[in-house]
């Protein structure tokens, strides 16, 4: 995939006397275009990066204090979003294009690469100080006593999110244990939620696809009012049990009763499909066999999705997700194969060679 | 809001704690108190084993088995067989992503 790098929005085209390139602190409409695409297609978010290096923000000199972040261009343009009024560096680590968190956890966003990246942009000869402010979320990542020992830099953890900057500057460079955690509100869950229902979207066309051969099969071929007739109620309880998973476990996380994303995905998922198939016509799901596939199968499928999740939260740890695949899948697995078999069932019954 | 109870791997040898504070600073999860002059885990269900205090822990006082958690990228480790892969970085050309 060809790597786009982007244009930076230099407005004038400004340089510092080192010939760093300024950059506004404001944002175009195309960075706040930029965002949104980043949330909702995978191929934009995996290739909008800025090019490694250092940049300048305002007036910067000698004295102004290092910020370091990686080359997504989000994390860079929310960075700089922070620093109007402020005369900054900004140095850019290549952590090809992903986020600062993801990256530390890589390794990209690391202690050989932070050393390299001081070297490359003759940071020692830019700033008289010895000291870079790192995002607290680069931590997993860098070894801040190693970066000290090799360049001379001390390396200190800013705030984790780039809106508490401001306040970490003017007060000389110091983060309230406010400024220190991380949170996990509603709104940021919101934003997070297209990236687990638009991947999910393609496994949802191959179900569409499966419940219309299923439904519409009947002994003359395969017929589109039957598909139709008998499909529409699964295709709806379909539908609830991917939002169930994708979209109201995520936003609903704190109120779902269990620690546990598989149990929360499922609880949400059953409710879901218990309500539908109470409100749904009574002839739409007539058969037995349907009613226990439909109770079975999409509280599973909810919280399969719902552990998706599990990736894009702030406060799952790889131990414990680790015990949910290892109880989880398993679970999966039968319920997917009774679910078949009871689809089977079904089928027989629909074509009179019934048991 | 916590994630399950008695799983983390976190753990911290007191005897070579220096009572810094580094980790402290680094983790964005309270699991540190300090504790006279050293530290003392105060809340290790609330760890997320981002391995931020072992990394910059200068005096191997701290270990922890650090990962990220996700269910994503265990799962394409399982299938494809080795480590966990999320494919965020490094093997982007196969067009897979997440973070």
């Amino acid at each position: 995939m060809a790597v786009e790098l982007f244009d930076l929005p230099g407005g004038s085209g400004r340089s510092t006397a080192e010939n760093v390139t300024v950059v506004p602190t404001e944002w175009s409409r195309q960075d706040a275009w930029g965002r949104l695409r980043c949330r909702l297609f995978n191929s934009v978010r995996m290739n909008y990066r800025v090019k490694p290096g250092i940049y300048a923000v305002g007036a910067a000199d000698g004295r102004s204090p290092v910020l370091v972040t990686a080359n997504y261009k989000l994390s860079f343009d929310l960075l700089r979003r922070e620093l109007s009024g402020f005369d900054a560096w900004i140095v850019v680590l290549d952590t090809r294009g992903i986020n600062v968190w993801c990256a530390a956890g890589k390794g990209t966003f690391g202690t050989e690469e932070l050393i390299r990246r001081i070297r490359a942009t003759r940071l020692p000869e830019i700033v008289e100080h010895r000291r870079v402010i790192l995002p607290q979320l680069g931590a997993p990542g860098v070894q801040a006593h190693v970066v000290k020992e090799h360049t001379g830099f001390s390396v200190d953890y800013g705030p984790v999110y780039a809106r508490d900057l401001p306040a970490y500057l003017r007060a000389g460079c110091r983060a309230t244990a406010q400024m220190r955690k991380v949170s996990f509100d509603f709104r940021e869950r919101l934003e997070l939620t297209p990236m687990e229902i638009v991947p999910a979207l393609k496994g949802f066309g191959i179900f569409l696809a499966a419940v219309f051969v299923l439904f519409g099969l009947q002994p003359e071929g395969i017929l589109f009012h039957s598909a139709f007739n008998n499909g529409l109620p699964v295709a709806i309880l379909g539908t609830a049990a991917l939002l169930s998973g994708t979209f109201l476990t995520p936003l609903l996380l704190p109120w779902i009763p269990f620690r546990s994303f598989a149990v929360k995905g499922f609880l949400a998922g059953g409710i879901a499909t218990a309500v539908l198939v109470f409100l749904l016509p009574a002839k739409a799901l007539q058969s037995a066999y349907l009613q226990a596939f439909a109770l079975l199968f999409f509280p599973a499928a909810s919280s399969y999705l719902a552990l998706q999740f599990t990736g894009s939260t702030t406060f799952t740890s790889i131990s414990g997700v680790k015990k949910e695949l290892k109880i989880g899948l398993p679970l999966y697995v039968a319920a997917g194969a009774i679910a078949l078999v009871l689809l089977v069932l079904y089928k027989l019954q629909d074509w009179g060679i019934g048991i | 809001m916590k994630y399950l109870a008695n799983v983390v791997t976190l753990e911290l040898f007191p005897e070579r704690c220096s009572g810094c504070g580094r980790c402290l600073e680094v983790c964005p999860r309270e699991v540190f108190a300090k504790n006279g002059k050293t530290v003392r885990i105060m809340d290790r269900d609330r760890c997320i084993e981002c391995g931020a205090c072992m990394m910059n822990c200068s005096f191997g006082a701290i270990r922890v088995n650090s990962g990220v958690g996700c269910a994503a990228a265990l799962i394409n480790g399982l299938i494809r067989g080795g480590e966990p892969q999320c494919g965020c970085g490094g093997n982007e050309e196969r067009g897979e992503s997440c973070c």
